[in-house]
């Protein structure tokens, strides 16, 4: 018997509206009110303006390491907007601005990298999810969470993020198996900023594209231009209307650029060249869209000291936090107190009365502990 | 003999081995061009090539799985995973088959690989970057569970992974990559696994300790001499399986009071084994009950609670007056 043919040759779409040099395909351009246009950029504007404030924050000791979004705004953004209130949002680590489009406060994030748990707590009614440190592990959470919407009959689409390095793990592969065999209201959103910490896209697949690994488990995959708002909102409406009418997942490719750090323990100069990451500034998704907006006349006077007063007066209120009450640790490890934790709690309760009376002894109180240590200086 | 800090005493150690023997390879994310997030495989990319320090895709399954594959065709890979609270995504490898292939192929096949892991906490990081997690591979047949205290001792154990012919795995606490500096010696030296050291003699007392929780001990230790006239004598344990049962029963038989201090979480950890093997061996001679000093069962509370859950010296020596006392 000869070979034969099972699937026909694959084809992966690339989707751009607006380029880097603020051409703009009309032919595409999604029908977006002036208004929402307006909350687009002050979403994209106020993520860059908080990342800007966050590492130095974080140089001054006033938060701990936490992983900037700077380059990745029209991502974040361009595809968060899509989802209604009553739809689900699973972040990973680095979705600061699709973070606060979905309502979180500003000084709860900074509260969360300030080592409170406080600030990983979603508001009761709020349909997202804390954020996920291991990578790819919360894509199959999303996945459950759109069978068990679909499984309840609610009108309820779940969008999942995650980066390119996720891609990797054995949970990304997973959890898209399953999304294409239960055909369930899932959008797999991929930032794909070319740099997993200092391993490179071309070290961590082999494949030519990330929206072509959806073929493979039979769920539709669409790359499109990360930096271009436009067209990630475009190709984000279509995969959350598909969810929504029953039609099952799609994962979409953002190709975009981390133009910051990792995480503020990184140098990236260790590995990247300055003129790569100079070549992607040129392709700034902010900047490309201040242009789009300035030709509609939609670009708000003072919206920058509007956007960095918000800021401000979070971290304000951010700054007024108290110190962390200890004894609070046991109150969400299980819905009742085992006895055994019980017993713990007083204990540590005992200890605590103790080291408020200088705890009876000579010894000296453990210096603070150092921040962590072992990584350069971050140079950018 | 250089003055190294653990991290540069580490580097040391796989350099070493590197140049000594061919087979031996690292592998990991970031490890290559980067030098590790830590630092520890830092240069060895470039003295050595791709081929030797691979920079792996994102995949702890992956790390560990090939790693398995590369040691059952006879090489003896170095897998580091950034920090162990990763490793659960690898940690079917570890469990179901590292340490399971000299059982499973009844000694055709065994496993000479060392699993490198940054553990624990005080270091004012996230969930996932403060953990310790010992217990869990300390509770594995078939795997050895390593735990430096300090530069020299971290080097001295590294070679000893590397040469063993069994699957090791090696905790490096986050807190003491940079905490001090020791002198090394240039040529290398080993320190075997499964045995425990006398970190400070005495005889009224036995505090066992390992890893960062050391340093907290032999302050407490000194603390006690200083203030109370109490020898106490600190057993750093190095390696946490096999347990050196030897070295602690002859201590507390000697003792009869004994505090055990670790950074994981209390219930079925570290110390659990430790006081039953106490008790097995220097029953007769206990004046005392067997105290542990731990983290309390609760998962990682977030850095800005961590002082109240971590133990510290102060914890240490209260416990250790009340044993005195007892």
């Amino acid at each position: 018997m000869p070979r034969t043919v099972l699937e026909p040759r694959f084809q992966v779409e690339y989707l751009s509206i607006l380029d880097s040099d603020g051409n703009l395909d009309s032919s595409l351009e999604p029908d977006i009110a002036p208004a929402d246009l307006k909350r687009m950029y002050r979403g994209m504007l106020l993520g860059r303006r908080l990342d800007e404030r966050m590492i130095r924050l974080q140089r001054q000791g006033r938060i701990g390491t936490f992983a900037p979004i700077k380059g990745q705004e029209a991502s974040q953004i361009g595809s968060v907007l899509t989802l209604r209130r009553s739809d689900w949002m699973v972040p990973s680590f680095r979705e600061t601005a699709a973070m606060l489009w979905r309502g979180w406060p500003i000084e709860k994030l900074l509260k969360f990298f300030a080592g409170y748990l406080e600030g990983s707590q979603p508001d009761e009614g709020q349909n997202d999810l804390p954020i996920t440190i291991p990578v790819a592990t919360q894509l199959p959470h999303a996945v459950g969470l759109a069978y068990a919407a679909q499984y309840r009959g609610d009108d309820v689409v779940v969008m999942a993020y995650c980066g390119d390095g996720a891609t990797s793990e054995g949970d990304f592969h997973e959890a898209l198996n399953f999304a294409g065999v239960w055909s369930v209201p899932v959008v797999f959103l991929i930032q794909n900023n070319q740099w997993a910490i200092s391993v490179p896209l071309k070290k961590q697949t082999h494949s030519r594209t990330i929206a072509q690994k959806a073929l493979a488990y039979g769920v539709p995959g669409l790359q499109v231009d990360g930096n271009d708002v436009l067209a990630v909102y475009a190709a984000s409406q279509e995969a959350v209307a598909r969810a929504r009418e029953g039609d099952g997942p799609t994962l979409i490719e953002c190709v975009t650029y981390r133009l910051g750090v990792h995480t503020t323990a990184d140098d990236p100069t260790k590995y990247r060249t300055a003129e790569e990451v100079a070549e992607w500034e040129r392709k700034d998704p902010l900047t490309r869209f201040t242009a789009y907006l300035k030709k509609k006349r939609l670009l708000e006077e003072g919206l920058e000291e509007a956007v960095d007063a918000e800021i401000a007066a979070a971290i304000q209120r951010f700054e007024a936090t108290g110190a962390a009450e200890p004894l609070t640790m046991f109150e969400h490890v299980y819905a009742e107190l085992p006895p055994h934790l019980k017993t713990q709690r007083e204990q540590a309760a005992g200890w605590l009365r103790e080291g408020e009376n200088g705890g009876g002894t000579k010894a000296a109180p453990r210096e603070a502990s150092p921040p962590m240590r072992g990584q350069r200086a971050t140079r950018r | 003999m250089a003055k190294l800090n653990m991290v540069k005493a580490l580097n040391l150690a796989l350099l070493q081995e590197m140049e000594r023997d061919e087979d031996v390879l690292v592998m990991g994310e970031d490890v290559g061009v980067d030098g590790g997030v830590f630092r520890v495989t830092e240069d060895l990319h470039r003295k050595f090539g791709s081929k030797r320090v691979i920079d792996s895709p994102l995949a702890e399954a992956a790390i560990i799985g090939t790693g398995v594959g590369m040691a059952l065709y006879g090489l003896k890979p170095v897998c580091e995973i950034q920090v162990s609270g990763f490793a659960f995504q690898c940690f079917h490898q570890i469990e179901n088959h590292c340490a399971r292939y000299r059982m499973r192929s009844q000694g055709r096949f065994h496993v000479p690989m060392v699993i490198r892991m940054p553990y624990g906490g005080g270091v004012r990081a996230l969930e996932h970057h403060s953990e310790s997690e010992e217990q869990f591979y300390a509770h594995v047949p078939g795997l050895k569970m390593v735990i430096p205290s300090g530069p020299r001792n971290a080097r001295a154990l590294l070679v000893a992974a590397i040469r063993d012919p069994d699957p090791v795995v090696f905790f490096e606490h986050k807190g003491l990559y940079h905490a001090a500096k020791e002198d090394v010696p240039d040529e290398i030296e080993t320190l075997p696994i499964g045995r425990a050291q006398i970190a400070r003699g005495g005889r009224d007392l036995t505090l066992i300790a390992y890893g960062a929780m050391l340093r907290v001990a032999r302050e407490a230790a000194d603390a006690l001499a200083e203030e109370d006239g109490v020898e106490a004598e600190v057993i750093d344990l190095l390696t946490i399986a096999p347990l050196d049962r030897e070295t602690l029963v002859a201590s507390v038989q000697k003792t009869g009071r004994a505090v055990i201090v670790h950074e994981a979480p209390r219930s079925f950890g570290p110390g659990a084994e430790i006081a039953a093997s106490i008790m097995d061996g220097a029953f007769l001679s206990l004046e005392a009950p067997i105290a542990r000093v731990t983290s309390w069962d609760v998962p990682f509370p977030g850095f800005a609670r961590e002082k109240g859950n971590v133990p510290d010296v102060a914890r240490v020596l209260a416990t250790a007056r009340e044993t005195l006392k007892f």
